[in-house]
This record gives C-alpha cells, sequence and structure tokens, in this order.
C-alpha cells in the first residue's frame, strides 16, 4: 500500500520552497524504491509552519514544518512515512493548537482536501448544501441566508439575504452573480487560500445563489496578482462543468448556471463593487452612482449579486446545515465566523477562522504569539489599507463589526498588520494618502486632488513648517474627503490618517534641535 | 508641361496596416479568441500582454476597429490599469510589494537596495535589458513578506541579499 503525502501547493507555501520540496519527495522516495502518492493540498493557513508536509498514517496525518528541500532525505531516515520522530515534527495536524483552537466553518476544507478533486471535496460534505438548496425555491434558499444573519465579508458587512432577496424580487431577462475577488487590501489572503485551497466551495456558493435569484451567469473578477488561484479555479470549474455541476442543468436540476474567470488589472478601485462592474463591462474601473443598487441595475444593467469570495464561500455550509447552526456562533449583530489574517510583523502569521466576539489581544498574542522581531507591538492596522491605526490600548476590542466602529475602527476583510515600535507613524499616514493618489479613479476631486495635497501637508507638518496650520488644514481636508467622496477610497482614507495623528501625535512633531538646526 | 500622374489617395489607412506583423497577429488573435465575450477590452488586452509582454500604444487604433470601439475608450482602458504596460519591458519583470504588511517587515528598505542594485527607479529597465522594476500593492502573501514576484514567481521572506541571489540567478 502506498502512503500519502501532503504538500501545499499555496502561493505562500510556493514562495518559502514547497515545488522543491515536492520535487525532492518523489526523487527521494524513487530513489530509495517506495511507493508513495503526493497530494498537492492548499494551505491550512498556519503560515510560519509552511511548507508544512503531512503523511497520512492510520487515521491521523502527521505533520512536518517547515521543511524546505535540504530537509527530506533527514525525513526519510527518521521515517517520517509511518510518522517518525523528526527535529521538525509538528506532531498530528489537527492537534496543532494554533489550528485546534480555530473554528473552520468556511475554511474547513483548506489544507485537508486535494482542490482538483471532485470527489475529495464531495467526500468532505462539498455539494451537500446545493443538493438542500435544489429541494428549496428561491424565496427559501434567501430566507436561510437572512436567517443565518450572514453579513458580506468584503468589508462593508451588508446583511447578504437582503441583497439576494432585492435582486430576487427584481423582474428581468437576465441576472448575474459576481464574486468579487479582487483582494487588494494588504494584510489580507483569506480569499486566496480559499480559492486556492477550496475553489469548489466558492463556485457551490455562486450556484446556490444563483439558483436563488434566477440567475445563470457569474463571474468572479479575481486580481491578476494571483496567478495560482487563477489557474486553482480554472481547474475547479472544468472539473464542476464535467461532473454536471455547471451548465445548462445544474446536478441534473434542468435549471441552468455556469461561470467564468476575469482577470483584473492591478487597479485596487475595482474592488469596489461598482468599478468592478464597469471593469467586467470592459471600461475603466470608475465608480458608479448609486441609486441605482447593482442588485437593481448592476452588470450590463441587469440585476446583479455582487459579494465576496468569503461571503459566497459561506453560504453552502448554512445551507448544509442550516441557518440556526450558523447563527448560534458569533456576538450581537456579527454572527457565525470571520476569517482572521494575521500579517505584516507576526510571529506566526496565518489564518485564523473563529466566531465573532474573540478578543483582538487573543489572536495577536495567543495565535500569533507576538511580533516577529521580537520588539514590542506598537500599531495594527485592522481592515486593509483604509482601515485605522490602534495603540495597544485598543486591542481589548472583541472581533465584532459594532464593537469596531464605535471605536473608531473598521473590521473590514479582516486583515489585521502588525509593526513593532520601530514604525514611523507620520510616514504611514502619508502612505495612506500617497496610496489614495496613486488608486483614485478620479471621478471625485476631494479623493483624486486631495490626495496629493495631503501628502504634501503631512510633508510639512513633518518639516515642522507652521504645525498648527498644517494639522488644522489635514483635519479640514480629511473632512472634505470623507464627506466629499462617493465611495469608500475617499473616504475612509482619513481613518488611517487621522488615527495615527490621534493615537501616535508624537511622531508627527519634528524635534525642536532638528527645526533649530534647520535640517 | 508634363502630364499629370494619376495618384491614389486612400480615403483611410487600414487600422493596423503599419504594426509589425509579430504585433499584428497578436492583436488578432486576441481579438479572435476573446473579442466575442460580453465586455470583451480587458481579456484582449490581457491576451496581447501576455503575448508580447506589452500593449503596443501603435496598436490601439486596430484594437478599436475591431471591437468596434473608439481610440479612446482603448486608450483610456490601457492607461488605466496600472498592469498594462505601454512600454517594451525588460526580460523580466521584478514585481516589488510596497504595502502596509510588507513595509512593517522592512520592504522600504528593500525597495531601497532593489533600486540601488538594479540601478533604476519604478517602473524602469536596466542598462542590459535584464529587468524591469515595478511596484505591486500587495500579493497576497502578508504573512511572509517582504514579497517579490519575479515573472509569475512568488518570493517570500526577501531580504536585500536575497534579492541579489534572486537576481543574480
Amino acid at each position: 500500500m502506498s502512503t500519502t503525502v501532503y504538500v501545499p501547493r499555496d502561493a505562500t507555501a510556493l514562495a518559502l520552497g514547497a515545488e522543491a520540496v515536492a520535487t525532492a519527495i518523489a526523487a527521494e522516495a524513487a530513489r530509495r524504491s517506495l511507493e508513495l502518492r503526493v497530494v498537492r493540498n492548499g494551505s491550512r493557513g498556519a503560515f510560519w509552519l509552511e511548507p508544512l508536509v503531512e503523511v497520512q498514517t492510520g487515521n491521523a496525518r502527521v505533520a512536518y514544518g517547515p521543511v524546505r528541500a535540504g530537509d527530506v532525505a533527514s525525513l526519510f531516515d527518521s521515517g517520517f512515512l509511518e510518522g517518525g520522530k523528526h527535529r521538525l515534527g509538528q506532531g498530528a495536524v489537527e492537534a496543532i493548537p494554533y489550528l485546534h483552537k480555530q473554528l473552520r466553518l468556511t475554511m474547513g476544507r483548506c489544507g485537508v482536501i486535494d482542490p482538483q478533486s471532485l470527489a475529495d471535496y464531495q467526500a468532505h460534505g462539498g455539494y451537500a448544501g446545493l443538493q438542500a438548496a435544489l429541494a428549496m425555491d428561491g424565496a427559501g434558499i434567501v430566507k436561510a441566508v437572512t436567517d443565518s444573519g450572514l453579513r458580506g465579508r468584503g468589508g462593508a458587512a451588508f446583511p447578504t439575504g437582503i441583497k439576494w432577496r432585492t435582486v430576487l424580487e427584481t423582474a428581468a431577462p437576465q441576472k448575474y452573480i459576481v464574486c468579487n475577488a479582487d483582494e487588494g487590501d494588504s494584510g489580507t489572503f483569506s480569499d486566496r487560500l480559499l480559492m486556492e485551497g477550496d475553489p469548489l466551495c466558492l463556485i457551490e456558493g455562486m450556484t446556490i445563489a444563483g439558483l436563488a435569484v434566477g440567475a445563470t451567469r457569474g463571474y468572479i473578477y479575481l486580481r491578476c496578482e494571483y496567478p495560482h488561484a487563477h489557474a486553482a479555479l480554472n481547474a475547479a470549474l472544468a472539473a464542476a462543468r464535467a461532473a454536471g455541476f455547471l451548465g445548462q442543468s445544474v446536478a441534473g436540476s434542468g435549471r441552468a448556471f455556469d461561470l467564468e474567470v476575469r482577470l483584473g488589472a492591478g487597479a485596487y478601485i475595482c474592488g469596489e463593487e461598482t468599478s468592478l462592474l464597469e471593469s467586467l463591462e470592459g471600461k475603466r474601473g470608475q465608480v458608479r452612482f448609486k441609486p441605482p443598487l447593482p442588485a437593481i441595475r448592476g452588470l450590463f444593467d441587469s440585476p446583479t449579486v455582487v459579494n465576496n469570495v468569503i461571503t459566497f464561500a459561506s453560504v453552502p455550509i448554512v445551507l448544509a446545515r442550516g441557518a440556526a447552526c450558523y447563527r448560534d456562533f458569533g456576538t450581537g449583530r456579527s454572527r457565525g465566523t470571520l476569517p482572521v489574517q494575521l500579517a505584516g510583523n507576526i510571529r506566526r502569521g496565518g489564518l485564523v477562522e473563529c466566531a465573532f466576539g474573540v478578543p483582538l489581544r487573543t489572536l495577536l498574542e495567543e495565535f500569533g504569539g507576538g511580533s516577529r522581531t521580537g520588539r514590542p507591538v506598537r500599531a495594527v492596522q485592522v481592515g486593509g489599507p483604509l482601515g485605522s491605526y490602534w495603540p495597544a490600548s485598543k486591542f481589548d476590542t472583541p472581533l465584532d463589526y459594532e464593537a469596531f466602529a464605535q471605536q473608531g475602527g473598521m473590521l473590514g476583510h479582516g486583515g489585521i498588520v502588525v509593526f513593532d515600535d520601530t514604525v514611523d507613524m507620520a510616514a504611514q499616514a502619508r502612505y495612506a494618502f500617497e496610496f489614495c493618489a496613486l488608486e483614485s479613479c478620479g471621478k471625485c476631486t476631494p479623493c483624486r486632488i486631495g490626495s496629493t495635497r495631503g501628502v504634501e501637508v503631512i510633508d510639512r507638518l513633518r518639516a515642522g513648517d507652521r504645525p498648527a496650520q498644517q494639522e488644522a488644514l489635514l483635519r479640514d481636508l480629511c473632512n472634505t474627503l470623507t464627506h466629499g467622496s462617493l465611495c469608500a477610497l475617499g473616504g475612509l482614507t482619513p481613518l488611517p490618517v487621522l488615527s495615527a495623528l490621534e493615537h501616535f501625535p508624537e511622531d508627527f512633531v519634528k524635534p525642536k534641535a532638528a527645526v533649530a538646526a534647520g535640517s | 508641361m508634363s502630364a499629370r500622374r494619376p495618384v491614389t489617395v486612400p480615403l483611410r489607412v487600414e487600422p493596423g496596416s503599419d504594426l509589425p506583423p509579430p504585433e499584428r497577429s497578436a492583436v488578432l488573435e486576441a481579438v479572435q479568441a476573446c473579442g466575442n465575450l460580453p465586455g470583451p477590452l480587458l481579456p484582449v488586452l490581457h491576451a496581447i500582454q501576455d503575448r508580447l509582454g506589452w500593449v503596443p500604444p501603435r496598436a490601439v487604433p486596430l484594437i478599436a476597429f475591431e471591437l468596434n470601439l473608439s481610440r479612446a475608450e482603448v486608450h483610456g482602458v490601457l492607461s488605466f490599469y496600472h498592469y498594462f504596460r505601454e512600454s517594451k519591458p525588460g526580460r523580466h519583470v521584478v514585481y516589488l510589494c510596497r504595502a502596509e504588511a510588507c513595509q512593517a517587515v522592512g520592504a522600504g528598505a528593500l525597495e531601497a537596495h532593489a533600486k540601488r542594485r538594479l540601478g533604476v527607479d519604478f517602473h524602469g529597465t536596466t542598462a542590459d535589458g535584464r529587468y524591469t522594476l515595478e511596484p505591486v500593492y500587495c500579493l497576497g502573501n502578508c504573512a511572509c513578506g517582504p514579497s517579490v514576484l519575479i515573472d509569475k514567481e512568488l518570493h517570500a521572506g526577501v531580504t536585500p541579499a536575497r534579492f541579489d541571489e534572486l537576481v543574480a540567478e
């Protein structure tokens, strides 16, 4: 009997050398005349252990990591195919505390299955949600999603069921399902991890959405910076189509649904839903006025559901296990789980899916293990480049959309970027404006021009040039951006800027000695 | 006085007739493959850039003609998106992540080093035509930065020393 060895094909694992490890394992096995099957799974998200090699031994999968190609011969020598002891040994993978302490609902199959195998997907509960949905009418599916309390995981946290109901109730000859896979926020990678590790889950979620609202066509708008996710999605689409889960008659139901992947082209603004629709139509990604809402007039002027990858990927389990099972997790109006991403200067970076309500501190310390450099954590930015910079005094805030908003922050897509005490917060504030200037679509003047003026004001402030006036000007400018922009790029750029100024004012003051020296 | 010879003045230059053959066929094949999709312009531009490494501005009239768009529309889209290149890149394109998660682990120092090492600023191509350096805003490798993408290969934890190894390969 041949042993099964798992070596991830996730982009981060590959960036850390997983391809060389897979090659070395196959070569070493051949040299020793051992029979083994290498499965290229996705990542479980414990990136600090990647490349994480797993071996199927009896009922458990034993893990070794981080493995370099040079470690492979010694792994064989230690009998890793039987779960033998090795300095890289992590024990049974499910028992690794980082993974064991998580609550995996949406990302449960990531790193477990072979993402290209439909049989593996179905053996782990895949397409159970679709089977349940096929027994319901559209309104029934929408009701289940509404009752689950699921809110948009892209960042805006709009109730998914309400969006779907609007599309369902808008009569039109053609409707669309669009997946926003333009995961441009720095510090986020949950969409990528899911698309590479469990792409069929996204496809199933979108198919259910199509059945729910009566849409027959779907698009996944994927950022072009994700070539591995692109390949994984296309392979999964082909598998789903070949098995009849996409096409003229979804799973023999007589109802049609099919979808395709479209690539973005490096514009952050296309993560904004109306820009994304413009881009899908082949235009410049410029923000549209709302109303009309995309749910009523979206892609090609037709009613369109636009949701994030994680939102769609959470739908199958809601249908398979029932709305109550999902809703029972969480706190307040934030129901279910959120895949949080620990990034930046963190010791144990990776993906942590947990129920809402967990304090930020637990994520940073218990899971993350503090900074990678070992220095004190000075600031975190939650929610991507438009999220607030927070000092340690706010680390007890629970993971909850409303609690974050109340503290002047934003949970967004769940990315947490950690900075140690060497960070210059005035430079970070300046960067927020610089990024806004680079990525502004140009539609609203405050964002298009104000962002550049913002960089200049911060430069003068840092140079000690009439600081009181500069600060007044900066606040006034931020007020104009907040209230004079159509979308979140211009509207939220003041968040990182003003939070940095509020919590770390000392970084914006040029030391008196430097002013006197004229440097 | 000599007899005037008749001169044929074309009413309009055939779009793309002045394009070098490889560029012309790249455009026509891209249109052939993606031209019938709804909203075909981005897929067509991707197909051209995949083939040539860039989208030559002189190809805009032919793209516009084939897709029944105005030149302004094609130029507008081509120039809007950071990924599409209107100039020929070096043999390899080095994308260096500048976003926050990589900044937190030294992307700023890496950026300065890379520019010095290659002797170019962002968007520049080395004198030997080997490398073009581009900024990128997140590669989704945020737990293991600083991140660098060279052509289609992603690299994690890139220190200045590792960067030198990568560009020496």
